[in-house]
């Protein structure tokens, strides 16, 4: 299960993180676990996450970068505090996929990769949930864990991030 | 007595969990001492949240099915305490035929067992097969039992599993590794996730015997990281399975070690080819290298390894007890078995389902899955995903085995059949296996990094109403030339679902190309909405509009004006009387 992205990077000190590199520090073949784990700490891959990684490992910065940006778990940008991964499976996209994903545009508008101005939520879409029974299909991944959503509609995409806004609000 | 809900994915998105905790909730409100235990996915998806109320043995007294919780408090109140079955939420009849045909091997737990209990698992029969193998039988007795099985790779490629295991046996190594595939990357495809939620003691176990028959003591699972409630079920069954000494050191005191490690894949669907998972295993960029030396020759960390998918492995343990003949009682001559499909897209009763090999798609669609949704026409099925191809309605009688599918074009894959009907275009959904092949192409092949990019491109403009004369010929050599200049599956097969669906539907090609016509109504470029005579004027598509396209006063015909209409469907969607239609 994710973890919170509630690591902080101050002074290029990785508090989170030495105790990975510790752990993984010549063991071969562990650099995707080292940034997977990176990634739940903090949320994203930055630059400096990456050149910290390489002066523990000795693996060189560009190597890190070129299987962060081979995979598609890996984000180079920082998310907003709920991710919603919407799929584009074939049974989705069979089930008109597209269309919740011009409801999200226009309400949310952001569009597969941006994150919206509150920075609240951040649009992905994902190859397959495998819940394709149950399509369209989006994942939202929060700060408490990843709900699924099944047979969606337009309406019912903007009930649900409507909610999650309003509980934001509420929070403030 | 004991109450079980289905908990996979699937189950939890329709709200199992919110079930599970009210049922929780009533049983202790009302004191009485009656289990609430979790299980797998039984492969009724549509009928998810499943409730099944079985005796303390496990027998299944009712199955109650799309139970929300405001459903629970009668059946506690009416079942578990006055003894009578709620027969208004219980499962109907055609819905429990679902079943009827099915004949489950591989999903023989999924949806029966908890699969969080390895004990559950020992009481179905479980680390039966693997003490049988390790108690009395060589390698050799093994390979020959899988043999006489006949049983094929259920990743897609059908190779026969025996002669895998038998070339990664016969290279000495003091090292070698087991490997497993759970990458399912297939989209429109979960059967793997189902074993791996349901029965994950099935696939550590298949993989212990499989470790043993190729002298590897090492076992790795590389699993998506997109199934996070798959790798917590195989965490945990991983530990359970040590303590019990049923995975570490000296097993059931034969003397043969072997353990189990899980790797998450990082999301990339050319790992699915078995040197691009081995580079993936390895912390490199996922690509594929020349073959040969195959993996069981130089496989991971360069020694001997054998790769096999999820379903493959969770087939073994029955065969080792069961016997290998038994196993080729089932299915065709050169298919045997059952194989699990995913049935999905417009279909009335969508899950999985696993049948019997050679059973016709007809009785898989009509029988089991109850037709097509909404009353539609059914128009093709696809199948293997975007290295497969789609199936035409005329071909609906044709078996599903290995050789019959082929011959149409598509391929049994992985299992994914996305069911298609009147209303989906057929070039778009060319357009849609393009762009992900080409999205997921490596890059290191120049034809399958650039061609299918370039084939994308012609595909969108058909389908954005721009095809030219002379892009269906341009389709087709580009298909040829990426299929021949390609080193890996991906590259080999991208071209298939353009070239299946031009052999079936070229008319539709030529429509878009020629007449600027979808006749599936798909395609947004294409079409233009209108208001019917059925329109009653309530004014919802005009409140309702983004474009203020729409004009017309109240409980007058409304119109739509298409310079201003921006084709987003909303009218269609919101109109209580059917009155917009497409053209």
């Amino acid at each position: 299960m994710q973890a919170a992205h509630t690591g902080t990077r101050e002074h290029g000190v990785f508090a989170e993180l030495a105790p990975v590199i510790a752990q993984y520090r010549g063991v071969r073949g562990s650099l995707i676990t080292i940034l997977q784990k990176a990634q739940d700490i903090y949320g994203y891959i930055s630059e400096d996450t990456i050149n910290y990684i390489a002066s523990g490992t000795g693996i060189t910065p560009a190597k890190i970068y070129g299987v962060a940006t081979f995979y598609t778990q890996f984000r180079l940008k920082p998310i907003g505090k709920y991710l919603v991964m919407l799929c584009k499976g074939t049974a989705c996209h069979v089930n008109s996929s597209d269309e919740i994903r011009a409801a999200i545009n226009s309400y949310l508008h952001i569009d597969d990769g941006e994150t919206s101005e509150d920075g609240l939520f951040t649009l992905n879409t994902v190859s397959c949930l495998g819940c394709c029974s149950l399509a369209p299909v989006m994942m939202i991944q929060t700060p408490e864990g990843e709900d699924t959503y099944g047979s969606l509609t337009r309406e019912r995409v903007r009930d649900i991030l409507s909610d999650i806004a309003e509980k934001e609000r509420g929070a403030k | 007595m004991k109450i079980i809900v289905g908990q996979g994915s699937c189950g939890i998105a329709s709200g199992a969990a919110k079930t599970t905790a009210e049922f929780v909730k009533l049983i202790s409100q009302r004191g009485i001492d009656v289990p609430v235990e979790k299980t797998g996915c039984i492969g009724n998806c549509y009928l998810e949240p499943i409730v099944d109320i079985r005796s303390d043995g496990g027998a299944l007294i009712t199955r109650y099915v799309n139970v929300q919780p405001d459903m629970a408090s009668e059946i506690v109140e009416r079942h578990i305490v006055g003894g009578e079955v709620v027969t208004e939420y219980a499962i109907s009849a055609p819905d429990e035929g679902f079943l009827g045909s099915q004949e489950r091997i591989v999903l023989r737990n999924a949806g029966i067992i908890d699969p969080e209990s390895i004990d559950a698992y020992l009481a179905a029969g479980g680390y039966k097969a693997i003490q049988k193998a390790l108690g009395g039988m060589t390698p050799e007795d093994v390979i020959a039992e899988v043999k006489l099985s006949g049983l094929r790779g259920r990743g897609g490629a059908g190779f026969p599993t025996w002669f895998k295991w038998n070339a990664a046996r016969e290279n000495a190594s003091d090292e070698k590794y087991m490997v497993c595939n759970a990458d399912e990357g297939d989209p429109g495809a979960f059967m793997d996730r189902s074993v791996l939620e349901g029965d994950p003691h099935s696939l550590l176990e298949g993989m212990t015997v499989g470790g043993f028959v190729i002298g590897a003591s090492t076992g790795v699972i590389y699993v998506r990281a997109e199934y996070p409630l798959a790798i917590h079920r195989l965490e945990k069954a991983i530990g359970q399975a040590r303590e019990r000494g049923y995975l570490g050191k000296n097993l059931f005191g034969s003397g043969f070690d072997f353990d189990i490690y899980i790797k998450a894949g990082a999301g990339a669907f050319v790992c699915g080819e078995e040197t691009a998972l081995i580079a993936s295993l390895e912390g490199e960029r996922g690509m594929p290298r020349l073959k040969p030396p195959f993996p069981a020759q130089k496989g991971y960390w360069k020694q001997p390894t054998n790769i096999n998918n999820v379903e493959t492995f969770a087939n073994i343990p029955w065969i080792i007890a069961n016997g290998g003949a038994a196993f080729a009682a089932i299915g065709t001559e050169t298919s045997r078995g059952t194989k699990v499909f995913a049935l999905a897209g417009k279909i009335q009763k969508g899950g999985l389902v696993e049948i019997p090999m050679g059973l016709p798609l007809r009785e898989i669609i009509y029988n089991i899955g109850g037709g097509i949704k909404n009353g539609k026409a059914f128009k093709a099925v696809q199948m293997g995903g975007p290295s497969g191809g789609c199936i035409p309605a005329e071909l609906i009688d044709t078996p599903v085995d290995y050789e019959s599918i082929t011959k149409t074009g598509a391929i049994v894959g992985s299992g994914g059949m996305i069911v298609m009907d009147e209303t989906t275009c057929m070039v778009d959904m060319a357009r849609y296996f393009l762009d992900f092949t080409r999205n997921e192409s490596c890059g290191k092949c120049n034809y399958c990094r650039v061609g299918t990019k370039r084939m994308l491109e012609i595909l969108e403009r058909i389908t954005a109403g721009d095809g030219r004369e002379g892009d269906i010929e341009l389709l087709e050599e580009l298909a040829v030339k990426i299929k021949d200049g390609s080193m890996c599956g991906l590259g080999q097969t991208a071209p298939n679902p353009v070239l299946t669906t031009l052999r079936y539907f070229r008319n539709e090609f030529e429509d878009h190309i020629k007449h600027k016509k979808c006749t599936a109504h798909s395609c947004k470029a294409l079409i233009t909405f209108s208001v019917t005579d059925a329109c009653k004027g309530c004014g919802a598509c005009k409140r309702n509009c983004p474009s203020d396209a729409i004009t017309g006063s109240p409980r007058a015909k409304h119109e739509i004006d298409a310079a201003k209409c921006v084709k987003c469907g909303m009218c269609e969607t919101v109109c209580k009387f059917g009155a917009v239609a497409r053209d």
